[in-house]
């Protein structure tokens, strides 16, 4: 391009043309669909002219509920990229025997399956947990927003940021081959000198900053802006385990920033933390990372458990069974993901005590699990139990996670562990855990708490066309992975050669399509429901019967979530005063002070994204120029102190009294 | 934000006639605390968690010399006890400062901030000259894993102390210009916090890598 190498190394980097992968269809192809469904939308936007209301309304706010919201949106968006690479994996591998290759080479197969694994951890699972922590959190509490507002829209755009980094591995550049953890020295700059581990680590990096911050916002809301009389142990279970979720988030996420850095260090500088020689020591990362990375798979289920523990109450019309054994049970959860990161490479050779412990504290895990499984049961145990949608995800769960916690006792027994360490059997057992617990978790919790969102249910025929479609697609896709991993057949492989084992693929690639259903019925459901909004218009803000405080306010609520304060005597708040004959106030407002919106998280966030280019390219200039960009809107933003602002009395007094009326013409 | 001191609110607080209970706060009593001091101090354990890891991995190759230098070789402890002192008597002014900002001596207060960032800038240009003295003789990060961790712990160190001063020259502007409203000395005692988990972590710095290291 240019004539003059020097010159274009200076501007660019290692960035060239070649880096556009023209000459891969299946990428052409995604970046044709991607490029037009992308105008589509701006186009849309433009036409409906709804520019404004989302850069006022959504993109500024710093409304826990619209952030959450937004937060579930990129879940779900990124989970659709994220099973693009499951369906690509499982028809290569249910072709790809003997003469046939199958259509995906090595490198891109493994780019594949690295990203699938990032995407669905950082970019699906996380952002959905966040999500609905930011919308149910405060509003259980009794609270107006979070502890720090502009910092939860801080949080939400730098995790967009990771996930648009991600993304655009796909069109420059390639993606990490390394597998979604990259240990080292695969990792490292010998083995892997090209930019797929730079767009991993600086993805995770800034996506880890949002994460560390929200986890940081949301413990400061919990302990600090409770309602009046709710005590520690009168908080709902979902805020419970939100608060025990980011008590892990705080003191694991730390570790992944630092080994991160450490791999970022190695890379870019020559050090030689992880490195082979020079006194480097590769299984230092694999411990580091996993010291992180156990915490974060606690930090992903202990929501979904906080969830089936709402649903499970409230569609059984009964008081949660032993609600202080559900909260001791959290907290020794909690304490326990600390002490089992080892039993993900028991294969190291630490020797047998080392070992030993690690494996009994792993068994011990599955007894407070357990009877968190039992609490569940006893209250449906001679409840009045409604099927809806929430509740058969709830049931489902129940099955389904039950077999996996199962597999993992096993895998926790260091012999059995160094047979199927690595095999197709670890990787139905994680999904199984994953899928069956915080997948089925996250959508029970859409489910039951959309009404809340939105205004409106959603549509229950394809909500279980949805749920049926999951569950059996999830036997289909994952039993046969048991059996292969017993069978010794490891994980990660792009070809097989023994062909007796295909037919086994092929039911899984079937159980994928399956899902693949339930997906779609998922998104339908969506459709389905903004169409009829008006037939399943939910008036009283209490769809369910529900029994903890966010019932209790409308549903959307109002931008001050309540009006008054409520004030709390039992655990199941709304229940409590439902029962005792509390009667909505319908005078008295007055101004209510709010945080105000910003645009600052959002600049920070975009800047974030350009400057990670920069790094993973070595465009050292553009690095350096938004470097401090970065350091400068920061400063400025903090030379702004007009942050918050009041709702008018006369605004309150009219939104309620729309309420009065809706509530009064229902009646 | 202003000092809510009062305790929480329970139920209690809220009865009605005859102990009928009351379920909405209609008057405005209850005033949830602000968190920012709380959030900071979680923002700086997960920053210790971040040192935790970084003295982990020194424990763990902090003998990796690969047949390089080893503290012994490097480390002059005068130089570092000079330089531990900068930061102990930095700590030291932080404190006069908070005092004054108590009695609500901005100038006074001012004083020893300044006092407090000349300190602070005395430690990274000793600690900049130490490690210059190190890449000169050859003992570079990319040497052995012990300088790789060396330098990455007590770079990383530097690298917070840095951030504190130019943190503090910005408090300080925003004094000179807002005066010592509530915003401000809660910024301040933010800064304190963080400009005094620098000093111990430096006190474990000085004591695993320095101390050990030669003794």
């Amino acid at each position: 391009m240019f004539s003059n190498p020097d010159l274009q190394k200076l501007l660019f980097g290692r960035l060239t043309l070649d880096a556009v992968p023209l000459h891969e269809p299946i990428l052409l192809i995604t970046f044709a669909m991607v490029g037009l469904g992308g105008l589509a939308v701006l186009g849309g936007l433009t036409y409906f002219r709804l520019w404004g209301p989302l850069w006022r309304d959504w993109f500024t706010s710093v409304d826990h509920k619209k952030i959450g919201i937004m937060y579930i949106v990129l879940a779900l968006v990124m989970l659709l990229r994220g099973f693009a690479d499951a369906l690509m994996m499982r028809a290569q591998q249910a072709m790809a025997f003997g003469p046939n290759e199958g259509y995906l080479p090595p490198h891109h197969y493994d780019q594949i399956f690295t990203a699938h694994g990032v995407i669905m951890i950082f970019f699906v699972a996380m952002p959905l947990v966040t999500g609905l922590m930011n919308f149910v959190v405060p509003l259980q509490i009794g609270a107006r927003d979070v502890a720090f507002p502009f910092l939860n829209n801080f949080s939400f755009w730098m995790t967009v940021a990771g996930a648009v980094t991600v993304m655009a591995s796909l069109f420059v550049g390639e993606f990490a081959r390394t597998g979604w953890l990259a240990y080292p020295p695969l990792s490292g700059p010998a083995m892997s000198p090209g930019v797929g581990v730079d767009y991993y680590i600086w993805a995770l990096q800034i996506a880890g900053i949002g994460t560390l911050l929200s986890g940081i916002n949301l413990i400061a809301t919990i302990v600090k802006m409770r309602a009046p009389g709710m005590g520690m142990m009168r908080m709902p279970i979902f805020t419970w385990t939100a608060l025990c979720t980011n008590i892990l988030i705080v003191a694991a996420f730390p570790i992944l920033t630092a080994v991160l850095a450490m791999l970022s260090l190695d890379r870019y500088v020559g050090t030689h933390f992880f490195s082979n020689d020079l006194g480097g020591n590769p299984m230092m990362y694999v411990n580091l990372i996993w010291i992180w990375g156990h915490p974060e798979v606690y930090i992903l289920i202990l929501p979904a458990f906080g969830v089936f523990s709402e649903i499970t109450a409230t569609f059984s019309r009964k008081r949660l069974f032993g609600y202080a054994s559900m909260v001791y049970a959290t907290v020794v959860i909690t304490i326990l993901s600390y002490l089992v990161w080892l039993h993900h490479f028991f294969t190291m050779g630490s020797g047998a005590s080392v070992n030993s412990f690690f494996g009994i504290t792993t068994m011990i895990i599955s007894i407070p699990t357990g009877a968190k499984i039992f609490n569940w049961l006893f209250t449906m145990y001679k409840g009045r139990i409604d099927f809806d949608v929430p509740m058969l995800w709830t049931v489902g769960f129940m099955v389904t996670f039950t077999v996996g916690g199962m597999t993992g006792v096993l895998l926790a027994v260091p012999p059995a562990d160094f047979v199927l360490h690595n095999s197709l059997f670890l990787i139905a057992h994680f999904h199984n855990v994953i899928i069956g617990g915080v997948l089925f978790g996250m959508l029970a919790g859409i489910t039951y708490w959309f009404p809340k969102a939105f205004g409106y249910k959603l549509d229950a025929f394809w909500g279980k066309m949805s749920f049926w479609f999951w569950l059996t697609g999830f036997w289909f896709a994952f039993m046969p992975l048991y059996i292969l991993g017993l069978m010794g057949v490891t994980r990660r492989v792009q070809h097989f050669d023994d062909p007796s084992l295909q037919i086994w693929f092929v039911i899984a690639a079937f159980g994928a399509f399956l899902i693949l259903l339930g997906i779609a019925s998922f998104i339908v459901t969506l459709v389905v429901s903004f169409l009829k909004r008006e037939e399943l218009r939910d008036l009283t803000g209490d769809p369910w019967n529900g029994r903890t405080l966010e019932w209790a306010t409308s549903s959307p609520p109002p931008d001050y979530n309540f009006a008054f304060t409520p004030v709390v005597h039992d655990h199941d708040a709304w229940w409590d005063m439902k029962k005792r004959g509390y009667v909505r106030p319908v005078s008295g407002f007055s101004k209510i002070h709010m945080p105000r919106g910003t645009a600052t998280g959002l600049i920070l966030g975009m800047i974030s994204i350009v400057f990670s280019f920069a790094m993973i390219w070595y465009i050292w200039w553009l690095a350096a120029l938004t470097f401090a960009a970065l350091v400068v809107v920061t400063i400025g933003h903090t030379f702004n102190y007009a942050r918050d602002f009041y709702i008018h009395a006369d605004e309150v007094v009219r939104t309620e009294n729309a309420r009065t009326a809706l509530l009064a013409e229902r009646v | 934000m202003a000092a809510h001191s009062t305790a929480a609110l329970t139920a209690d607080d809220f009865k009605g006639p005859g102990d009928t209970p009351v379920f909405v706060d209609t008057h405005g009593k209850h005033h949830p605390e602000g968190g920012t001091m709380l959030g900071f101090w979680l923002y700086l354990m997960s920053d210790c968690l971040i040192f935790a890891a970084l003295f982990a991995v020194y424990a763990v190759l902090g003998r990796n010399y690969a047949a390089g230098p080893s503290p012994k070789d490097l480390f002059d402890l005068k130089l570092v006890a000079l330089n531990t002192s900068m930061l102990l008597f930095s700590s030291i002014t932080y404190g006069f400062a908070m005092l004054e900002m108590e009695k609500e001596k901005r100038g006074r207060m001012q004083l020893w901030l300044a006092v407090t960032g000349l300190f602070g800038l005395c430690f990274i240009g000793l600690e900049l000259y130490e490690f210059q003295h190190l890449i000169h003789e050859g003992a570079t990060p990319q040497r052995s894993a012990f300088l790789s961790a060396f330098f990455t712990l007590v770079g990383t160190h530097g690298l917070h102390v840095s951030l504190g001063i130019v943190w503090l020259v910005i408090l300080m502007v925003q004094v000179q210009m807002r005066g010592l409203g509530d915003e401000n000395k809660r910024r301040l005692m933010c800064l304190s916090m963080f400009w005094h988990f620098l000093d111990v972590v430096w006190i474990g710095v000085f004591t695993f890598v320095y101390l050990m290291g030669v003794l």
